[in-house]
């Protein structure tokens, strides 16, 4: 018999008691797919679709349309299909926390932000929406509440003044962190990062620094399409003076959110959208920036990989050791600066090395690893690869989308068929 | 507040600060011709009563954004006259250690957040500058031309800064072209129309005059370091060289620089000093060699300056 699922009203936020269901997207008897829009919810700060957490039969819709209840009460019930896979489930392959422990990646960032806020009164936060209505992802609820509108605000939709003004703020004694709602979105933005602030410290000659941080939402896999659901990792990777940081999990998310703030460098960090609800353990601790982590030893192949890859890696490496095979996974965390010791640590071990990329093949920072290694680490190198999306738009129909990207599936086939 | 008169020992003093910014440009030309000064470079001559009208009404605190034809507003805010020359000679003792260059060149010292070679970039970093000025008594204040009012910044800038009340001055300095085309080829509707239609504050002035820029400027900054929001100035100046060291400006309809020759903002504020303010000619001529004496010194002590030694430059600050 298949697993009844039920699904509790999300808890979006600490400050949240209660949740209004606004509209069923799905009915009961309906087939659901994992990742499809299921409810809309309403709080007193945002509304929210909340999505599918894995394939199935939605069996009962227990509150009906209207409808308030506390967080965590039942609000339906999903027959979960015969050997799908839950969303939350590779959050239990990082946190040992287990299923329920934790908080929410998106709580997570608003954690950071929090805390960062509270340390240093240099430190504002403005975007689009991120203010009054808390976010369009409801990852900054009650931060206006709590710090004012002179250090938390909404700002016009006008990326490019945006980005000039977080830069004009930085080099003026503030410490911004600017969202851009969508990493799409950047593109927009780029004059002032590229031109301005990766080159303010160099031009003062290492007398001043540009702490800006730049958040925003990437990745596929949610149905967005071609134009929200990029990964512009690789745009980026091409500027000096930019640090580039993308976590895999919640207590990530925190602690190097909090050291991007922190540090005296432009910072863009990615965070991808299907990991805004994974769980687990979060700290205060204020992490590294440039520091990969060793998430899975093993002795046959190195996977790296960065923010949802991490996980797929994690799973592929579950589904190689009934074949004998010992994967050891690694989570840049950082893309830039890259962190080649680690990555040429396991490749001692290894000798194989599969980087594991949601970006297209060409250009990308999987190229860039594999660089490092064969200049650095020939001598180990028996095999290495790139598993990474094709060179193509982001399709945006749910079969054409997951056949795009990368899956453990691929990857430990690929592992598989190279041994 | 600043008072908007100009008594004669002041007027003086901007007047030398004029001199010093057409002196340091034509010296600029010449090392450029002999090949001392490398790439690009884009002169201010011309536009002297502008940078010094403005500066003369800021204070320490107050911060300005500059365009990519930096180097009069540097001066006018103090930037070392020795130290700037050395930077477009590329010596190792320039404002940037020859890092930046003419383009580029950043002082915050002087409260100057940057010249910026991207059309339009200063209307943002003085946005941004005002996001930390907010709730204090500073102002910034950018600099841009009339090329700029096509590009994004503008409308975005303007806009955000209205929206968010910040202590922002924008000032167009409308030099007739943008780069090498006519603006009102390129501007339907006019520049302070555009301003005026997100309700921010106009003034218009007329930028040959040091006098009426210095009035109009003290006027607006007060209003905004009061905190009454952003403002926006359409000062209308002119270049008396092309766009940059490559363009001669053929473009120009014939008898149009000696139009505007006429109303050099030097020979406008000499016949101000030695006419309705009576300074003695002499007392005008006096400062007029102690300027060229500086700028002798200046060149002779920037061209002996060692150029900088290639060094690893570490790629973040840890």
């Amino acid at each position: 018999m298949s697993e009844l699922l039920e699904i509790g009203m999300p808890k979006l936020s600490d400050s949240m008691e209660e949740a209004t269901v606004l509209a069923w997207l799905k009915q009961a008897g309906d087939r659901v797919k994992r990742g499809e829009p299921l409810v809309e919810v309403e709080t007193d700060k945002a509304t929210v679709v909340y999505e599918a957490e894995a394939d199935g039969v939605l069996e009962e819709l227990v509150v009906a349309e209207g409808e308030t209840v506390r967080l965590g009460a039942p609000i339906a019930r999903l027959r979960v299909a015969e050997g799908a896979t839950r969303a939350a489930a590779p959050a239990r392959a990082t946190s040992p926390a287990g299923e329920d422990g934790g908080i929410e990646l998106r709580e997570a960032i608003r954690q950071a932000l929090d805390e960062e806020l509270e340390h240093d009164e240099r430190v504002i936060f403005f975007g689009e929406d991120v203010a009054i209505a808390g976010g369009v992802f409801a990852v900054t609820p009650g931060l206006q509440e709590k710090y004012g509108p002179a250090r938390v605000f909404d700002t016009p939709i006008s990326e490019l003044a945006m980005s000039g003004a977080a830069y004009g703020a930085a080099i003026t004694g503030l410490r911004p962190v600017l969202e851009i709602m969508f990493g799409d979105f950047l593109a927009l933005s780029m004059d002032m990062l590229i031109n301005q602030a990766t080159k303010y410290w160099f031009l003062t000659g290492g007398r001043h620094s540009c702490p800006l941080v730049i958040r925003s939402v990437v990745g596929a896999g949610g149905r967005f399409g071609a134009i929200h659901s990029q990964m512009p990792v690789s745009w980026l990777m091409g500027i000096t003076g930019l640090k580039l940081v993308g976590p895999a999990t919640p207590a990530d998310a925190k602690g190097l959110l909090k050291a991007a703030i922190r540090d005296e460098n432009p910072v863009i960090f990615f965070e991808h959208k299907r990991l805004y609800s994974l769980k687990g353990e979060v700290g205060g601790d204020v992490l590294e920036l440039g520091k990969a982590k060793v998430v899975r030893e093993g002795k046959d192949v190195t996977l790296v990989s960065a923010m949802k890859g991490v996980h797929d890696c994690l799973a592929a490496a579950e589904k190689l050791a009934p074949d004998g095979v010992d994967a050891e996974v690694i989570d840049l965390r950082t893309l830039r600066p890259l962190d080649t010791e680690t990555v040429l640590a396991s490749l001692a071990k290894t000798n194989r090395i599969a980087v594991v990329e949601e970006g297209p093949l060409t250009g990308g920072w999987a190229g860039e690893v594999l660089a490092l290694v064969t200049e650095h680490g020939l001598g180990d190198l028996d095999d290495a690869w790139r598993i990474t999306t094709p060179n193509s738009p982001i399709p945006y129909s749910p079969p054409l989308e997951d056949a795009f990207l990368p899956d453990a599936e691929r990857i430990a086939g690929d592992v598989l068929a190279r041994r | 507040m600043e008072t908007t008169s100009l008594e004669s020992g002041l007027a003086l003093d901007l007047y030398r600060k004029m001199l010093l910014i057409r002196g340091f440009e034509d010296r600029v030309q010449s090392l450029f011709l002999r090949g001392e000064v490398y790439g690009t470079t884009h002169l201010y001559s011309g536009q002297e009563a502008v940078a010094v009208g403005f500066a003369s009404v800021l204070r320490d605190g107050d911060r300005v954004a500059c365009t990519y034809r930096g180097h009069g507003h540097l001066l006018a805010m103090g930037t070392d006259p020795e130290g700037l020359l050395a930077e477009l000679l590329g010596r190792e003792t320039g404002v940037n250690g020859g890092r930046a260059g003419s383009m580029n060149i950043v002082d915050p010292e002087h409260g100057v957040l940057g010249c910026y070679g991207i059309v339009g970039g200063s209307i943002a970093a003085a946005t941004g500058a005002a996001l930390s000025l907010r709730g204090g008594d500073s102002v910034a204040v950018a600099y841009f031309g009339d090329g700029a009012t096509n590009q994004a910044y503008f409308f975005e800038c303007l806009n955000f800064a209205k929206v968010l009340a910040l202590p922002v001055v924008f000032v167009c300095e409308n030099n007739g072209y943008g780069e090498y085309t006519p603006f009102e080829a390129v501007t339907p509707g006019g520049i302070v129309p555009r301003a005026a239609a997100m309700e921010l504050r106009t003034t218009q002035v007329d930028g040959m005059d040091l006098r009426a820029v210095r009035a109009a400027a003290a006027q607006v900054v007060e209003r905004v370091r009061s905190g009454d929001g952003p403002e926006f100035v359409e000062v209308r100046t002119y270049r008396f060289v092309g766009h940059s060291r490559s363009d001669p400006g053929k473009y120009r309809p014939e008898g149009e620089l000696d139009q505007w020759r006429e109303r050099d903002p030097l020979t406008v504020a000499a016949s101000l000093l030695r006419g309705e303010l009576g300074v003695a000619a002499e007392e005008v001529e006096r400062v007029e060699s102690e300027v060229a004496a500086e700028l002798d010194r200046v060149e002779t002590a920037a061209l002996a300056a060692p150029f900088p030694q290639p060094v690893a430059v570490p790629e973040f600050n840890e």
